[in-house]
């Protein structure tokens, strides 16, 4: 079963073979590398840049530009920040010429806490991108919907933010790639660079298919009917885990994952926030005008009446970085037993 | 009367720098263009070689020397049109390029026009409606843009004056940053070089603007070894960043000189001198399509309504006119009289100002249009409608 890592892969691959991909470059992105999390090995149209963000990000729009369909890497969410106005660029292109130019680009960041990254590898970049219009913005959990949505993020006319969580990139999910091996052995064996001299070395790609993921879709991955979570990322799975530690409680709590960021899907949040009267949103960027706040804004707005307890948010703290050591990490973003504590507290309060 | 080069490339002194502002270099050898466009000797990449030496003879036949003329008070006309409209309500900011009309124009000239990878992809500044009318635009476009017309056919309403787009033509939406496009110009030439043909990228920006990264970008990008890229990297230089003298904030005599650092071809020309820029950049242009390699070209030129509507807008009279300049030049020579000349001016001027009164008519977009084109593709949606 494929990580999340090898399902990017397979999926660049399957883009560059079929959806027209011409690009895929960043810093150590082409070989001997293919990326520092290995999500580009022994594809076709990978490539070095020089190591320089804005320089990737312009480029990336020039390529789109001209005709092409780039897939561009930012190594670390953390060194995003100096694009911020290539972003946003990018985000008003087709409309600040009304309509006359589009974008068909995607940049693929590493996001989150969760490696002992520290300081410059561990931030979190959901606050801040969905403070960019004009963007699509995806952040999947699982290694099928990484797929998916890479497929989906690579047809898209429109820039596209892919934020990976750099914690799920080993991490194997419940569903199958179509035409990917199950056994883990074989998978690495075919796509998985060799250690050492890698000159002379073809991955042997799998025929992998398409599958439906498309952008602007959660999805509802434990059905419950007295509390709603909803997260995305990392604590999406943490999410998961609380809500079966809390079954056993007799507390039955719905678990959606977002998926996409924006344009988010909101009839699925309010259909399943309006059956069980309670939410809580969590994820693990900062939490001060954190895009959770806008979901408990909106709950507010469009779902006051139907609550029984106030919509709440659990995110990452208010701090300028990630501690190194791990109980500074620890007691800086969401840990399993806070998203436990959490939906106990919000199942007893009572209108 | 002929000019020497040294008269033509007078400029004003960087105000405050406390001394006088180094100009271009003279010529150390004599001018030789079949020289120039042969092998690149590297010693020679950051020598600045003009073309011409302005002697008594114009190298450019009457017709081109004309349609030069022409369309460089054309140029003109509409920005001090684009300047009343502001001036009279009009419009609520204006921002433009009169002053390097003599650059401008000729640069338009020989630009390759149209869509896709074989035609040339265009990063412009806000300061190029004469390399836009060069081109073939008209000019009621930009008329209307200064009125935030629904009918302005770059933004719909919604950008400043001469933030031009045409994708027909290649021309990437001009934004007010005035650094992004050098970070660009790199992807669209990379796409070109692979694509084949002759189309480049060009890329313009001010003195100013190479303080930032992005300029340093597009040398690192446009000359990685073995990958150099078909751009041609232009700079107007002003000697101005809206108050700031250019000798105050930077230390680089020649801007063009940084490009020497990555091996690529480099010159400082004289944008005063429509007929020196145009064989500059002419020579510069086959250089790009034909080796499949970035040049460096720093143009000094004039500001002559100051940096935007901010800072008035008025007419500076201590920067040499270009127009003026060229005018004296071809009536010396018999091409253009001083009155046919007038005569030219007086035409424009009267055509802008009722292209002007038709923009002034127009009505502004509508307040809902603005989920218009927020995606492409898509139909316009408020995403959190309210009720």
């Amino acid at each position: 079963m494929a990580n999340m890592a090898q399902a990017i892969r397979m999926a660049l691959h399957y883009a560059e073979e079929r959806l027209g991909v011409t690009d895929i470059f960043g810093e150590d992105v082409g070989p001997p590398l293919g990326g520092v999390f290995t999500c580009t090995q022994g594809l076709k149209t990978t490539w070095n840049s020089p190591l320089d963000e804005r320089g990737i990000i312009g480029t990336a729009m020039g390529i789109a530009l001209a005709g092409g369909r780039p897939v561009a890497e930012i190594q670390f969410c953390d060194y995003i920040y100096n694009t911020i106005d290539l972003l946003k660029l990018a985000g008003n292109t087709c409309w600040a010429s009304n309509g006359q130019w589009n974008l068909p680009l995607v940049v693929m960041t590493p996001v989150g806490s969760g490696i002992r990254g520290s300081i410059y590898h561990s931030h979190s970049f959901d606050a801040s991108a969905t403070h960019i219009p004009g963007w699509k913005i995806v952040m999947p959990s699982t290694p099928y919907d990484a797929y998916g949505l890479m497929l989906a993020a690579c047809r898209e006319q429109n820039p596209v933010m892919f934020l990976i969580p750099k914690a799920l990139m080993r991490a194997k999910g419940e569903e199958d790639i179509p035409g990917v091996p199950h056994e883990d052995k074989v998978l690495s064996k075919m796509i998985d660079a060799p250690l050492g001299d890698r000159s002379q070395w073809h991955a042997q790609w799998p025929d992998t298919g398409e599958v439906d993921v498309p952008i602007g879709k959660a999805k509802v991955v434990r059905p419950g009917s007295q509390v709603t979570v909803v997260s995305y990322g990392r604590t999406l799975p943490m999410c998961k885990k609380a809500a079966d530690v809390l079954a056993d409680e007799g507390l039955d709590a719905e678990v959606i994952d977002l998926r996409t960021l924006w344009p988010y899907d909101w009839p699925a949040l309010k259909a399943s926030i309006a059956k069980t009267g309670r939410v809580l949103f969590v994820n693990e960027d900062t939490e001060v005008t954190n895009f959770g706040e806008h979901l408990v804004r909106r709950t507010t707005d469009e779902l006051f009446y139907q609550l029984l307890a106030p919509p709440k948010l659990l995110a990452g703290k208010f701090v300028p970085g990630i501690g190194l050591a791990d109980p500074l990490e620890a007691a800086s973003v969401p840990q399993p037993q806070d998203i436990e504590n959490a939906l106990r507290e919000l199942v007893a309060l009572q209108p | 009367m002929a000019r020497d080069a040294k008269k033509l490339t007078v400029l004003k002194p960087a105000k405050g720098s406390g001394k006088k502002a180094p100009r271009a270099a003279a010529p150390k050898a004599p001018a030789s263009r079949a020289a120039v466009s042969k092998a690149p000797a590297p010693q020679a990449v950051s020598a600045f070689k003009p073309l011409v030496t302005h002697s008594d003879a114009l190298p450019l036949d009457n017709e081109l020397l004309l349609k030069m003329h022409d369309l460089m008070v054309k140029a003109r006309a509409l920005e001090e049109r684009l300047i009343a409209m502001y001036k009279s309500g009009h419009g609520y900011f204006w921002i433009g390029g009169p002053g390097e009309e003599a650059f401008n124009v000729p640069l338009g000239l020989l630009i390759k026009k149209g869509q896709g990878p074989a035609f040339d992809f265009l990063h412009f500044h806000y300061r190029q409606s004469a390399t836009f009318l060069a081109m073939g635009e008209e000019p009621l476009g930009a008329l209307r843009q200064m009125k935030n017309t629904a009918t302005d056919p770059y933004s719909g309403g919604r950008n400043f004056a001469g933030h031009f787009s045409k994708r027909e033509w290649n021309l990437c939406p001009v934004s007010s940053p005035i650094e992004v496009q050098y970070a660009m110009a790199p992807g669209t030439a990379l796409v070109q070089k692979r694509f084949g043909g002759d189309g480049i990228s060009i890329v313009t920006g001010g003195d100013a603007g190479t303080a930032e990264g992005d300029f340093a970008s597009c040398l690192v990008w446009s000359s990685r070894p073995g990958q150099e890229l078909p751009v041609l990297i232009l700079v107007t230089n002003n000697r101005w960043g809206i108050s700031t003298p250019y000798g105050q904030v930077q230390g680089v005599e020649r801007i063009s000189d940084r490009g020497a650092a990555f091996g690529m071809r480099t010159k400082t020309i004289d944008g005063n001198d429509p007929i020196s820029a145009y064989l500059e950049l002419k020579e510069a242009f086959e250089y790009v399509r034909t080796e499949r390699k970035p040049y460096l070209v720093e143009a000094n030129v004039s500001r002559l309504y100051g940096h935007s509507s901010a800072s008035g807008a008025n007419f500076n009279t201590q920067e040499p006119d270009c127009i003026a300049l060229f005018e004296e030049k071809l009536d010396a020579h018999g091409v253009l009289s001083k009155a046919d000349a007038k005569k030219v001016h007086e035409r424009y001027h009267e055509e802008m100002a009722e292209l002007a009164r038709q923009a002034k008519e127009e009505p502004m977009p509508e307040g809902d249009s603005i989920w218009n084109h927020v995606f492409f593709g898509e139909g316009p949606a408020d995403p959190l409608p309210k009720g």
